[in-house]
């Protein structure tokens, strides 16, 4: 039954979803880019990048005080994130209910690959956010583990060869997932429109080849010994 | 032509089905999918068989009654073709054809290959309408409709209900089939009144059904014998998001 509380009918509705996923997926695709864009701040130094790393720390400064601007964004990711997995979980468990029967005749599918992956490729990426917080935001898992020496715990994990290859694979799951994420948000926001639809198509791809690559350039560089 | 067919039998509901396979020896390339099944059934019943029961009406594409999902796909394997408007000249001699009703939990087998999609019915019911005074019909120019409008609401009120869509996707949604009913109607000036309602009422009513969510792979729009387009989807999501905002 409908509510008269309308954000609650909205949430409950599969298109609202929908909604919720895409918004906080463009959230996330805003800070990836951003966070990519940081990331290549390594190829100036360990001065540099040490510095680059201790301001993000600092943002806001002095209007807030400390770190809350770090804060604020951490808890509006990890909302996002959240919101993002169950409202992606939610759908796609409706959908496994809704065709609970296989064709015995198998139909190959029209939707290309990126598409079929989108939830293996989530909840790849799923695993790979708590990896990397436990390797490079508390250190937990790295090897060399200083606070503050970015360059130095950047370099001690991405110069083993599994850690890098762990990097790599979560970075192919991200591009894909940007590749039918971005257009498919386009189309769950109805912003998409028959005469952008190559548009949008055109820029989901070109978002997953320039994260995945400016994202992977850094431990490839690494594990080359072109930043030591 | 001989063909072999592996046909989906189920005696009732609540029965459970298998796939079983007939040999036509006899079939014409000029026949369509449905006399095809006829031929096959005329011969079951002199055989005291049980024959195949399918949904058909009227055998011109043009009604929706019709539809089988024949080699995994939904309406066989011509585009933008009925089951009905399938010919048999579509496969080679000696082929294996799989004949299976629609898949979704939506629709239940009532036997063999017929399904009840009155869950479609339901959806209309809640919103598939506009409010439009009776008497003598209007002056058709008293309501201008710019052209590109009134071509989009065609194209959309071309669907004819089959359910190839929600047979063909793999979360057995009917957001393609909702999407065409919101186009054709939200874009008109006639369906103005009920825009925010309509498509608010549609999308529960789809939900209530136990259709799955569009999760844009495309399928239905491949298998959808009217062509109706992926655009649809994105403007009833349009259409939802406005008439949630409280827009009229």
């Amino acid at each position: 039954m409908r509510s008269s509380f309308a954000p609650l009918n909205f949430w409950r509705s599969t298109i609202g979803k929908k909604t919720v996923m895409a918004v906080t997926g463009l959230l996330m695709l805003l800070f990836l880019i951003v966070h990519m864009l940081g990331n290549l701040k390594i190829f100036y130094g360990r001065t540099e990048f040490d510095h680059y790393a201790g301001w993000l720390r600092t943002i806001g400064e002095p209007v807030l005080h400390g770190a809350w601007y770090l804060w604020i964004q951490r808890f509006v990711l990890v909302l996002a994130v959240v919101l993002h997995a169950t409202s992606a979980y939610q759908v796609s468990r409706r959908g496994l209910k809704a065709r609970p029967t296989k064709y015995s005749h198998h139909q190959r599918a029209k939707a290309g690959y990126a598409t079929h992956v989108m939830r293996y490729g989530g909840i790849t990426l799923a695993l790979f956010i708590i990896y990397h917080i436990l390797d490079f935001t508390t250190l937990t898992l790295n090897r060399h583990g200083v606070e503050g020496a970015a360059y130095d715990n950047v370099v001690s994990s991405f110069s083993v060869w599994w850690v890098t290859a762990i990097y790599i694979v979560a970075m192919i799951c991200l591009g894909l997932h940007i590749q039918h994420g971005f257009w498919s948000a386009a189309q769950t926001l109805g912003a998409n429109r028959p005469s952008r639809d190559r548009l949008f198509r055109g820029i989901a791809t070109g978002l997953a080849v320039f994260l995945t690559a400016g994202f992977l350039v850094v431990p490839i560089a690494v594990l080359a010994g072109l930043v030591d | 032509m001989k063909l072999t067919l592996r046909i989906w039998r189920q005696a009732g509901p609540a029965e459970p089905g298998r796939m079983v396979a007939y040999e036509v020896p006899d079939a014409n390339p000029d026949m369509s999918f449905l006399e095809l099944l006829d031929v096959l059934n005329e011969r079951l019943t002199l055989e005291g068989d049980d024959p195949v029961t399918f949904d058909h009406d009227c055998r011109e594409g043009i009604c929706g009654a019709c539809g089988v999902v024949i080699n995994g796909q939904a309406h066989g394997p011509r585009e933008r073709t009925t089951t009905c408007q399938l010919h048999v000249r579509s496969f080679a001699d000696g082929d294996v054809i799989d004949v299976e009703p629609w898949r979704s939990v939506a629709f239940g087998v009532v036997k063999d290959l017929m399904v009840d999609r009155s869950g479609l019915d339901r959806i209309i019911q809640a919103g598939g309408y506009i409010s439009a005074p009776t008497g003598s019909a209007p002056e058709a120019h008293s309501t201008p409709v710019p052209k590109p409008v009134a071509d989009t609401a065609f194209d959309n009120a071309t669907c004819i209900g089959c359910g190839a869509c929600v047979a063909a996707c793999p979360n057995g949604s009917a957001m393609l089939f909702t999407s065409a009913k919101v186009t054709h109607l939200n874009l008109l000036p006639q369906g103005g009144p009920e825009r925010a309602e309509r498509v608010l009422n549609l999308v529960e009513a789809m939900d209530a059904e136990g259709f799955g969510g569009c999760t844009n792979t495309g399928e239905c729009t491949v298998a959808c014998p009217k062509g109706i387009p992926l655009d649809s989807i994105a403007t009833l999501n349009r259409e939802y998001l406005r008439a949630s905002l409280g827009r009229k």
